[in-house]
């Protein structure tokens, strides 16, 4: 066998179902890379046994004749985020270090019971804040990618799904979880050349992933190509009763369906979308983008998202304020980190333990959430956020009268430069400019890879689409990639 | 955070310390000031959504049109104290355990 | 009870007492409100704990219907408003009893609106707002006493279904409260989504108290936390107004502040460890949606409410029964149930409620029981009362059959029949009796045809006591009139 890292999930599935090579090559072919990448940073945790065991039971299950499951000899890394039973999750942050669920995510649970392994556990910005994977407790991920300018520049493969991204782009995993609350599984996507989707808000069961902020947190694959993530969302996605807010319908075979011919289609190009300062080369590749969905049959219309500038800051208030709640539970009573000074009573150990567990961004975040919850701030600053959301959100339904689909870049820039933008914790927010909104609405919303930048680094456009349709986002992504033609890689070097 | 009269609420270290104490973060004086320009950028920056007329409007409540569901009343649960103690940093006699409290 | 006169005597004057009530009620389930774990009182420590109610990192809560029916019928129990759209805030703060970091509660939009509960007093009722009624986890318990250093932590309670009940500032004095309080707890047994049990815990009751000179605006109020009996509440009430007033006539102020009933001395004092917990920084829980009811749902609640205290008493004395006894009758809903039972076997109400209150009360204090372990059924009851009605039994021979039933549990019918307790009315018999008295009495009856008119009852005495209770006393009376006139 040449090379099955160089193998998509696709691929890895159709090759082990005609027998062209076991489940157990691939899963010792990609736990093999795994451990040869330790400079990349990108898993906290490695679990070759798990990826093993996954292997075996789908060469089994062939050797048995029986009808092989979706992902059977799949092997897949797993973001922090999602609690997986036996194994350490701690969301890259020194808070949970030590402890080990005794139960599974649902999305893992998920992807284990469609045939899938595990090949680790994927650094992550702590508690999925982050755009940059530099808020990782654990050191940050390096981007597989290097400059074109003979450098070697460490970059960020983006956040907070920077280790997922980097895993997949570097070919030491076909396919990774990701998680996305502005925009973490869409812009490390676009960082390092690989495909994101954010499904609709309520199609991913969020019971047993680590919290962040509850009204938008959604999970979702990260692949090489769209069809691979049609796969993988396939078998991640469906019903949870033990999720309030969990969609009750069934999950479209949308790899099926994938048809990247866009006849009859309608794609709306939102003009508030260009933004000041934004480079060429993305306005560039976002006109390019528009020319091959022409090409692929659809018409391009022009729309009207007034509220954009307001998704941001609206994010930025009902973010934190719903993190500054979900993270109260972790206070070294039941589970992580204790730190208990001398003499000190039950309020000192709390706010030790939160002191010394939580990094300097998740604690921003939280004081951020704190202070605008708090009394006589809460109607001027979270209410008023909601409301914003809510027009956000009518912004959109309004397109919809216009669109199928909506065609933008999914970040301002190409990947940057590691601590270029951590002194300064506005700039890096504002790298969520063109995700956020999406994220706001619940809309499904996917990163496919377009290009490159003049430095040689990987340019992604985002589709976003109406609610539940993720189909109409895979077939326009799919016509994006079709015509891209993507085919750039990192060269390895770590 | 007023709307539109761009009246802006800046903070100071006193409420940095009063809000890290509400959220239960430590924190030391010098930290505290660190953090004041921080979040004034911050907080001056997502001010900004004061501007926009809200009226009328309703807060959004749910993400996707979607319809909060019931559980029936039977126990399916519990049961699993060695689970829910397990990851305890201290735990005794089926206990979790913090220094004491004196009320 | 229109207008309390209940004062405080101050050395400025009279001072009135204002007095609000949130009672916290365990909400009658299987699981608790967020999670499948038990509910049921007195286990182990921890095992009725999911890892829901322990906040494991990504835990979700999923609402159970059967507490947000019940408090739906409640809140139909006391008239209230039932809002269709509510929803569920999170309350943040840290304690060690709280594992979320946060209590889920309802702030903003309530289940339960605007209803009122009324209290009587003889014949005289006052009615007592009920601003709202939330539904809201319980937390969990801390021990204190079991290590030098350190508190342990029990979950077996946190997550469970309480309703708070939040009264408007409409009493005026203890006795106002508590029975407030006695009817409230009784509503709640007669709907059936709470126990009422405060030893337990199922009730508690956070007592906001002010005091004002009459006619004042309100004054600022404290609120004693979690006291949980009735008798406590009154006690709790009756040193916050006195300690306010004292505070205010020595020139003090009064500070709006959360303190703690302690029982043994019958005094509050101020938890100063909740002070800086005031800023809840409440907002809608991202992890449910609201809470929408339709229809069918309110018509099956209010479908399935039984008759309630306030209708029932109506209904009795309708019947012919006294104030006083429909009032006694109704103010437990197993005596209400018992008491139904008897009507529908038969029983005239008025005596059945005498009977009741009077014998079968004495019978159940004397031997320790409740009306729920009554060794005598409704229907043996209603057959007694009819062998009675039916001149079978005198009222004597009455009390001997029902200490009988008390004993074996037979029916009376049977007792009467086994040991030929049946009275007579047969003339001949007892005239032949009263022959027989009035010979072995010659001095008594001398005396009383010489005008000693109170010697009847003597001769009554010994007739009946001749016939071994048996003669019907009526025929007794006219047949001896007669024979002593002779
Ligand atoms: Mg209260
Ligand atoms: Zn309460």
């Amino acid at each position: 066998m040449s090379d099955l890292t160089d193998l998509g999930i696709r691929e890895i599935r159709d090759g082990v179902r005609a027998g062209t090579f076991s489940a157990r090559e691939v899963a010792e072919a990609f736990n093999a890379a795994v451990s040869n990448a330790k400079a990349l940073n990108a898993f906290l945790v490695e679990t070759p046994d798990h990826a093993l065991a996954a292997a075996d039971a789908a060469d089994a299950a062939r050797a048995a004749g029986e009808t092989l499951k979706p992902l059977a000899g799949v092997p897949i890394g797993m973001k922090d985020l999602f609690c997986t039973k036996g194994v350490a999750s701690t969301a890259a942050s020194h808070i949970l270090e030590g402890f080990t669920p005794p139960y599974e995510s649902t999305v893992s649970q998920n992807l284990w019971d469609a045939g899938a392994g595990m090949l680790g556990k994927l650094n992550m910005d702590q508690f999925a804040m982050g755009s940059s994977n530099e808020t990782s407790a654990f050191g940050n991920v390096i981007s597989p990618w290097r400059r074109n300018d003979g450098g070697n520049a460490a970059l960020a493969p983006g956040g907070s799904s920077g280790g997922s991204s980097a895993a997949v782009a570097a070919r030491i995993a076909p396919g990774a979880t990701g998680t996305d609350t502005g925009g973490s599984i869409r812009q490390p996507a676009a960082f390092t050349g690989i495909s994101g989707i954010k499904p609709t808000y309520g199609r991913c069961s969020r019971w047993g992933t680590i919290a962040f902020a509850s009204s938008l947190d959604q999970a979702g694959p990260m692949a090489r190509d769209v069809r691979d993530c049609a796969i993988m969302l396939g078998a991640m996605a469906g019903f949870d009763a033990k999720d309030a807010t969990s969609l009750d319908l069934p999950v479209p075979n949308w790899e099926a369906m994938l048809d990247a011919s866009l006849a009859g289609k309608r794609v709306g190009v939102p003009k508030e979308y260009r933004v000041d300062g934004m480079p060429a080369e993305i306005e560039t590749l976002w006109q390019q983008g528009i020319q091959w969905l022409k090409d692929a049959g659809a018409e391009v219309v022009e729309v009207s998202l007034p509220h954009t500038k307001y998704a941001l800051p609206a994010y930025y208030i009902i973010a934190p304020a719903e993190a500054s709640s979900n993270l109260a539970r972790y206070d070294g009573v039941r589970y992580g980190e204790r730190d208990l000074p001398d003499g000190a009573n039950l309020q000192q150990m709390y706010a030790a333990t939160r002191a010394a567990g939580f990094g300097d961004e998740v604690k921003r975040r939280i004081l951020i959430g704190t202070y605008v919850l708090s009394a006589g701030f809460y109607d001027a600053y979270y209410t008023q956020a909601q409301k914003v959301r809510a027009l956000i959100a009518r912004d959109f339904e309004a397109a919809w009268e216009k669109c199928d689909v909506l065609l933008t870049p999914t970040a301002p820039s190409a990947a940057f430069g590691l601590g270029e933008k951590q002194a300064d914790p506005l700039a890096m927010y504002l790298n969520d400019v063109f995700t956020v909104p999406a994220s706001l609405a619940g809309l499904p919303a996917m990163s496919v890879p377009g290009g490159l930048s003049a430095e040689g680094l990987p340019l992604g456009l985002q589709i976003i689409g109406r609610p539940l349709d993720e189909q109409g986002v895979f077939n326009a992504a799919l016509a994006i990639e079709e015509r891209a033609g993507f085919a750039a890689r990192p060269q390895a070097w770590w | 955070m007023h709307n539109g009269s761009g009246a802006l609420m800046s903070i100071d270290t006193a409420t940095v310390k009063k809000v890290a104490s509400l959220a239960r973060i430590a924190i030391d004086d010098a930290a505290a000031e660190r953090l004041v320009p921080e979040l004034n950028n911050i907080l001056g920056w997502i001010e900004q959504l004061g501007e926009v007329d809200t009226k009328g409007v309703e807060p959004m409540t749910a993400v996707i049109p979607n319809h909060l569901r019931l559980r029936d009343d039977v126990v399916t649960d519990g049961g699993i104290r060695d689970a829910v103690l397990a990851n305890a940093p201290a735990a005794e006699h089926g206990f979790f355990t913090v220094p004491k409290v004196i009320e | 009870m229109t207008e309390s006169t209940y004062r405080i005597k101050g050395a400025t004057g009279d001072w009135e007492v204002v007095i609000g009530l949130e009672v916290h009620a365990q909400v009658t389930s299987n699981a608790k409100l967020f999670s499948g774990a038990a509910t049921a009182f007195g286990a182990e420590p921890n095992t009725q704990v999911s890892l829901v109610d322990a906040a494991m990192p990504g835990m979700l809560p999923v609402p159970n219907r059967e507490c947000i029916r019940q408090a739906v019928r409640t809140g139909m129990a006391i008239d209230a408003r039932i809002n269709k759209w509510s929803r569920f805030d999170r309350k943040n703060y840290f304690y060690a009893d709280l594992p979320q970091g946060y209590q889920i509660s309802q702030l903003y939009h309530p289940l339960v609106g605007e209803g009122s509960v009324e209290i009587e007093d003889g014949d005289a009722i006052k009615v007592i707002g009920v601003e709202r009624i939330h539904v809201e986890q319980d937390a969990g318990k801390l021990m204190h006493d079991q290590h030098p250093t350190r508190s342990y932590v029990d979950l077996n309670r946190s997550g469970v279904a309480l309703m708070e009940i939040v009264s408007r500032p409409d009493m005026r004095s203890p006795a106002e409260a508590g029975a407030y309080l006695r009817k409230l707890r009784a509503i709640l047994r007669y709907v059936g989504s709470c126990d009422g049990n405060m030893e337990e815990g199922s009730m508690r009751a956070d007592v906001n108290v002010s005091v004002r000179k009459p006619g004042d605006e309100f004054g600022t109020r404290t609120e004693t936390k979690n006291v949980n009996s009735v008798r406590f509440v009154m006690a709790a009430i009756e040193h916050e107004a006195n300690r306010q007033v004292d505070v205010l006539e020595s020139g003090g102020k009064i500070v709006q502040e959360t303190r703690l009933f302690n029982p043994d001395t019958g005094t509050t004092r101020s938890m100063r460890s909740k002070e800086d917990a005031h800023d809840y920084r409440y907002f809608p829980d991202p992890d449910l949606l609201p809470l929408e009811l339709d229809d069918a749902f309110l018509d099956e609640c209010r479908a399935s409410l039984p008759e309630l205290p306030d209708a029932k008493r109506k209904r009795y004395e309708a019947l012919g029964i006294t104030t006083y006894n429909a009032d006694v009758l109704t103010a437990e809903v197993e005596t209400a149930r018992w008491f139904d039972a008897l009507l529908e076997a038969g029983a005239a109400p008025a005596a059945a409620s005498n009977w009741v209150t009077g014998e079968l009360f004495g019978a159940l204090n004397r031997i320790g029981r409740g009306i729920g372990e009554s060794p005598v059924t409704p229907g043996q009851a209603a057959e007694l009362l009819a062998l009675v009605a039916n001149g079978t039994l005198s009222g004597s021979l009455a009390k001997q059959v029902f200490e009988v039933m008390l004993e074996t549990g037979d029916a009376p019918g049977k007792i009467v029949e086994e040991r030929g307790l049946k009275q007579t009315s047969d003339t001949g018999a007892i005239e032949a009796i009263i022959a027989e008295v009035l010979a072995k009495n010659p001095s008594q009856l001398e005396q009383y045809r010489g005008g000693k008119e109170a010697l009847f009852g003597f001769f009554v005495g010994q007739t009946m006591k001749a016939m071994a209770g048996k003669a019907n006393p009526q025929v007794v009376n006219e047949l001896l009139k007669k024979a002593l006139a002779a």
